[in-house]
């Protein structure tokens, strides 16, 4: 233990600790526009400078552990005048149209200006005239904002291993971009949207389109339905000041309806279904041979598009089995428009999801049009959804809570573990399990895949054999389990795993790249904890129990891997250039 | 007769015959049959000043001083042929200079092996490996009191034992051959003139802490420096100077190059590690400091050129020795790179503790014309500005940073009356901010806004506010910055307002730049009667801004003039007047 002194008061911490989480034990807030909890520190702001007891130096708090018998002093008037001459000089290189901002009301820097009763501006204002890049559509770079506190390369670097952000020139004239001055749509870039889920302002934010959505709800012609993911349910909560972790579903229901949708569905009943086929798909392979094992999950459009990128070798181990959000969208332009007797091009499906890259996903490939048109018309983040809430200025919080629209909204405990990293594979596991073994799991909670460490492995048994399974999240983490696989393959050694679950953000969809901002593990982990609160509270915890989806599957699909079912609920894949050009 | 080396400084070069000293000398050696065993050559500097021609023979190290053409035949007949000294020649003044790390420069050829070995070179390292431990080594070093040459003056023995006390599999010792600093070449000049001095003071570093591989960090614009280096590694290796076992001992080193790409900032150590690394050259935090976790996170020692070129003379004539030199807290030599307004630019060699005055008009024989000095500007740019209140001021690493300057690399520039200290500040920080690597936002931001300041001084639309604003942001630079460039780069604005604060307000207030370099605040107007209307003034200028007639006289309109200059240059008469 490490023990000193923080503005006169004892501090004692672990060794290692540094001065800036040092302070939090004191209960003192070092101003830092750089450090991010999820990322080491990286030390460009200058904010979180400190003075150490017999150094003329500042010391960055970020980066200098404490050591015994320091003598600390975080704040005195020499130091806040520092700090506060280091934001100037940053608002100097940034644009002051804060109202018009992305990060309006949630922005880091202008947070900070506000703290430091910063007036005026006493240097001349020196903007860069970088454009913004909307390639993506899906996340919009706008480096005239960017601080170049780094965060957002590290994510993309460090914590997801994509190497889509970098920084380019020097000095004065530095600036992020893709490697090579390129767009970031033609980049490696897999719209995972992290960086925009760390940048502390608005340089990297969402494709906003929820004007899209509200002109969509005046058009007449159009026929809108929506749908929620199982992880916005508990995080939009805290863009009301709710607890983090707070499950919002039946509010969300009833917002929903009063913001104009004429149908409300649930991805989670979207994620039993997924269940039924991938379930099915996972026995066909591991009970009957049939296809290549380890199976890998691809419900996470990031994952995808980062296997299709960089590890095409694994294609062929991809579950054919399209996300939840699409398998809802599909079903309501067919199954449901035959249901209401509804012409399917008048229907308009939104999908409100934590995550940027399902914009991308719902253009991705011919198959995401299997209803014969668009399966889901756009993709709106939590961000966004909260945004219109309070737009349509309803009390969102004290609404009486409302129930979905059966026929596609009604979901078992599986289908709303998918928010959290390893959900999906408990999910799967229940189902195979009952499937196989003719009975239910003796403990429905897989304790040992659930929670934050990088990779997660399991073993159950289905008709006396072992199924090995793993699970990462974070795309850090994959590269470790891809090539355990690549390596027994290539040696003929037994398989490491037969099922595999990857997340490409981390703690899986509840840390997701659309979700509010704030993200830390703490975070991550009280989201989880309510969806599977949610999942405790269920009667029914297996998605084949669903009766709504075995109502589907008599009314419509027939049975899972069916024709129909490979029509409609399956896709794809094919390698893609890591560089567009 | 063995071969001798005859070296010439001419500093006048007094041409008598049509012919100067060196091409006289050597036709007198030509004469007598003796010009394949005597080789001459003219130097630049052979550290003795005021002294006339000054001829040196090597070896034997006789220096002759004040020769004159008449002298030419005896010193040939009489030293060259028999050996014998001319006692009335021999030069009695006590040299200024002290030269241990350019011992060999210029002496030997820097691509022969065997000259440095004759000259006494490897013997360091053979010692070492004859008996000597790591501890030792780094002992021997605690006594001479040696401390980093690259500009923070850190304890080199104690930097060696952190690196030798981390814990690694493997270890690296990195040379650092970055120098960028303006007009500074010390390190340049040592990598050329004598590589393997620095290459044994590499593979004693690497002994000493615990490393097999050493790494050459030289800027890329030093081909000749690479070059030599890379022949004195492959010789090294064919002496069994390098690789494995060196010596018949336990000890193996290996040595490679890397080139820097330019960037200024690679010469700070973590930017240098991340270059070395194929990564974006910019510092990192510190703690972990690379002598815990470097060069691919392994514990690593980064030393200058011109530490370890001191290093092979320590281990010979032992710390003790070195430790003579200098003064209490800095030991040793400096080689500073003595330029601007004095006569003898060039660089020299001190012991510590000699005074600016000393070098400046004792080796540098004074300013080039009869202006007052006026400031000398150490450390390169992040150095400050030392008025010439202070130029007894003994020269070592603390009394130049209680100025505000430092010891830096070793820069120094000697300033006059002509030298404008805004355009001083201005063109120092300019570098800085070219330089700077873009990581944090006070040298980023803060050195492009105090730029923009001096800028609007310089072109009289400064306000007296300015130069609070700039004090703001040069405490915020020092203070929050992360590595030394920005903590640093405010410091010729530091210093030149901390010392000259009137000739900012003249700028300022006056609208004056008293030294002429400030061309916005330039007035050129005609002296009536100087003038004698030859109309050359009105022709040259490009602004159009002369008119008149011969009747009433010519006028410059300042609203049009663009204070380029042209007419003060080709007035025959004197007759355009710059204030």
């Amino acid at each position: 233990m490490i023990n000193a002194k923080i503005n006169g008061m004892p501090v004692a911490v672990e060794e290692g600790t540094s001065i800036l989480d040092a302070a939090g034990k004191v209960q003192v807030k070092i101003p830092t526009l750089c450090k991010h909890p999820d990322l080491p520190p990286g030390a460009g702001c200058g904010l979180c400078i400190v003075k150490i007891k017999g150094s003329p130096k500042m010391f960055r708090a970020c980066s200098t552990p404490l050591e015994n018998g320091m003598e600390i002093t975080t704040h005195d008037p020499e130091i806040v005048a520092v700090r506060k001459t280091v934001v100037e000089l940053i608002l100097s290189n940034h644009p002051n149209d804060c109202l018009q901002c992305g990060r309006n009301n949630d922005c880091e820097l202008q947070k900070l200006v506000a703290d430091f009763a910063i007036r005026q501006e006493p240097f001349e204002k020196s903007l860069r005239d970088i454009p913004k890049d909307t390639s993506t559509k899906t996340i919009v770079l706008d480096p005239q904002k960017c601080i170049l506190c780094g965060r957002c390369v590290k994510v993309c670097q460090e914590m997801q291993n994509v190497w889509a952000l970098s920084f380019l020139e020097r000095g004065f004239c530095t600036r992020i971009s893709p490697a090579g001055d390129i767009k970031l749509a033609d980049s490696p870039c897999i719209r995972c949207g992290q960086c925009s889920n760390h940048c502390p302002t608005g340089a990297i934010v969402e494709n906003d389109q929820t004007s899209d959505v509200w002109a969509a709800l005046q058009d007449p012609e159009k026929y809108c339905v929506v749908q929620i993911a199982p992880a916005v349910r508990v995080a939009i909560g805290e863009a009301f000041g709710l607890p983090i972790g707070t499950n919002m579903t039946k509010k969300l229901y009833a917002i929903l309806r009063r913001l104009g949708f004429k149908a409300v569905f649930d991805t989670n009943f979207g994620a039993d279904v997924t269940i039924m086929e991938e379930g099915s798909e996972f026995i066909e392979r591991f009970i009957h041979g049939k296809g290549e094992l380890p199976l890998i999950t691809s419900c996470c459009p990031g994952w995808v598009d980062f296997m299709e990128k960089f590890h095409p070798d694994m294609i062929g181990h991809f579950s054919s089995c399209k996300s939840p959000h699409e398998i809802v969208g599909v079903l309501s332009k067919t199954y449901y428009a035959n249901k209401i007797k509804v012409d399917p091009k008048k229907i308009y499906v939104v999908s409100i999801m934590p995550c940027t890259a399902k914009k991308q996903e719902i253009l991705r490939s011919e198959e995401m049009f299997a209803s014969g048109m668009q399966d889901v018309d756009i993709a709106l983040t939590t961000r966004e959804l909260a945004r219109m809430i309070k737009q349509a200025g309803v009390d969102f919080v004290n609404l009486p809570d409302e129930e979905p629209d059966h026929i596609l909204g009604d979901y078992t405990g599986a289908g709303v573990i998918f928010g959290a990293t390893g959900g999906v594979m408990e999910a799967a596991v229940r189902t195979a399990y009952y499937i196989v073994n003719k009975k239910m799991l003796p403990k429905i909670e897989l304790e040992e895949i659930r929670g934050l460490k990088g990779v997660k492995t399991a073993e159950v048994s289905l008709n006396g054999k072992a199924v090995r399974i793993a699970v990462a999240h974070g795309l850090n983490h994959v590269e470790f389990v891809l090539d355990q696989i690549r390596h027994a393959k290539a040696k003929g050694y037994e398989l490491p795993y037969h099922f595999v679950e990857v997340m490409a953000c981390l703690g899986g969809c509840v840390g997701g790249g659309g979700q509010p901002y704030g993200v830390t593990d703490e975070l991550r982990m009280k989201r989880a904890q309510g969806i599977y609160q949610d999942d405790r509270g269920k009667q029914l915890r297996c998605s084949h129990e669903n009766p709504l989806v075995q109502t589907l599957y008599k009314e419509f699909l027939d049975k899972p891997l069916s024709a129909k079912s490979e029509k409609l609920l399956h896709t794809h894949y094919k390698a893609r250039p890591v560089y567009a050009k | 007769m063995e071969k001798k080396t005859v070296f010439i400084k001419d500093t006048n070069r007094i041409v008598q015959a049509g012919k100067d000293f060196d091409t006289h000398f050597l036709s007198y050696v030509r004469e007598v049959g003796l010009e394949e065993v005597v080789e001459v050559t003219r130097v630049a500097d052979i550290g003795i000043y005021d002294q006339g021609v000054v001829v040196k023979i090597m070896p034997g190290d006789i220096q002759y001083a004040q020769v004159k053409d008449t002298d030419i035949k005896r010193i040939v007949d009489e030293t060259l042929k028999k050996g014998n000294v001319i006692q009335e020649l021999v030069c009695t003044k006590e040299p200024k200079q002290l030269r241990v790390v350019l011992r060999n420069c210029g002496v030997i050829d820097p691509d022969s092996i065997e000259e440095y070995i004759a000259s006494g070179g490897y013997q360091g390292i053979k010692k070492i490996l004859s008996g000597m431990t790591p501890e030792q080594v780094i002992e021997e070093l605690k006594v001479s009191g040696l401390r980093g040459r690259g500009g923070a003056g850190f304890p080199t023995w104690l930097k060696w034992k952190l690196t030798r006390e981390a814990q690694g599999d493997q270890k690296y010792i990195i040379c650092n051959g970055d120098e960028g600093d303006p007009g500074a070449y010390m390190d340049r000049s040592v990598l050329e003139g004598d590589p393997h001095s620095v290459i044994e003071g590499l593979m004693t570093a690497g002994f000493a802490i615990g490393a097999t591989k050493g790494f050459f960090y030289i800027r890329a614009e030093y081909p000749l420096a690479v070059e030599r280096i890379e022949k004195a590694i492959a010789k090294a290796y064919d002496y069994g100077l390098l690789g494995n076992n060196i010596l018949g001992s336990s000890f193996s080193f290996d040595v490679d190059i890397r080139l820097g790409a330019g960037a200024f900032v690679c010469g700070e150590e973590t930017a240098l590690i991340a270059s070395i690394e194929g990564k974006r050259g910019t510092p990192r935090p510190r703690p972990p400091f690379p002598s815990v976790k470097g060069l691919w996170d392994k514990p690593t020692a980064i030393n200058n050129v011109e530490t370890l070129a001191n290093i092979p003379v320590i281990m010979t004539r032992g710390g003790a020795w070195f430790a003579g030199i200098g003064t209490e807290k800095s030991k040793g030599t400096k080689v500073f790179a003595l330029t601007g307004k004095v006569k003898n630019s060039g660089l020299v060699e001190v012991p510590m503790g000699i005074t600016l005055r000393e070098i400046i008009y004792d080796i540098g024989g004074g300013l080039i014309s009869d202006k007052d000095i006026k400031a000398v500007q150490t450390g390169g740019p992040s150095g400050g500005v030392i008025p010439k209140e202070y130029l007894d001021t003994p020269v070592d690493y603390e009394n130049l940073q209680k100025l505000g300057s430092i010891m830096g690399s070793g820069g120094m520039i000697v300033m006059d009356e002509d030298d404008c200290m805004v355009d001083i500040a201005k063109f120092y920080l300019g570098f800085c901010v070219d330089e700077s690597c873009g990581k944090c936002v006070p040298c980023r931001i803060g050195g492009y806004q105090l730029l923009r300041i001096l800028n609007r001084i310089s072109q009289a639309t400064g306000t007296l506010e300015d130069v609070d604003k700039m004090k703001k942001i040069a405490l915020a630079m020092q203070k929050a910055s992360l590595c030394a460039l920005g903590q640093t780069a405010a410091n010729p604005v530091v210093s030149t307002i901390k010392y000259f604060e009137e000739e900012y307000k003249d700028h300022i207030v006056n609208k004056k730049c008293r030294s002429h370099k400030c061309t916005h605040l330039l007035n050129y107007s005609i002296m009536q009667d100087k003038c004698k209307r030859c109309r050359i003034c009105v022709i040259h200028c490009p602004a159009n801004a002369i008119t008149g007639d011969k009747e009433k006289g010519f006028y410059v309109d300042q609203k049009i003039c663009a204070k380029c200059g042209k007419c003060f240059e080709v007035c025959r008469f004197g007759a355009i007047l710059k204030e």
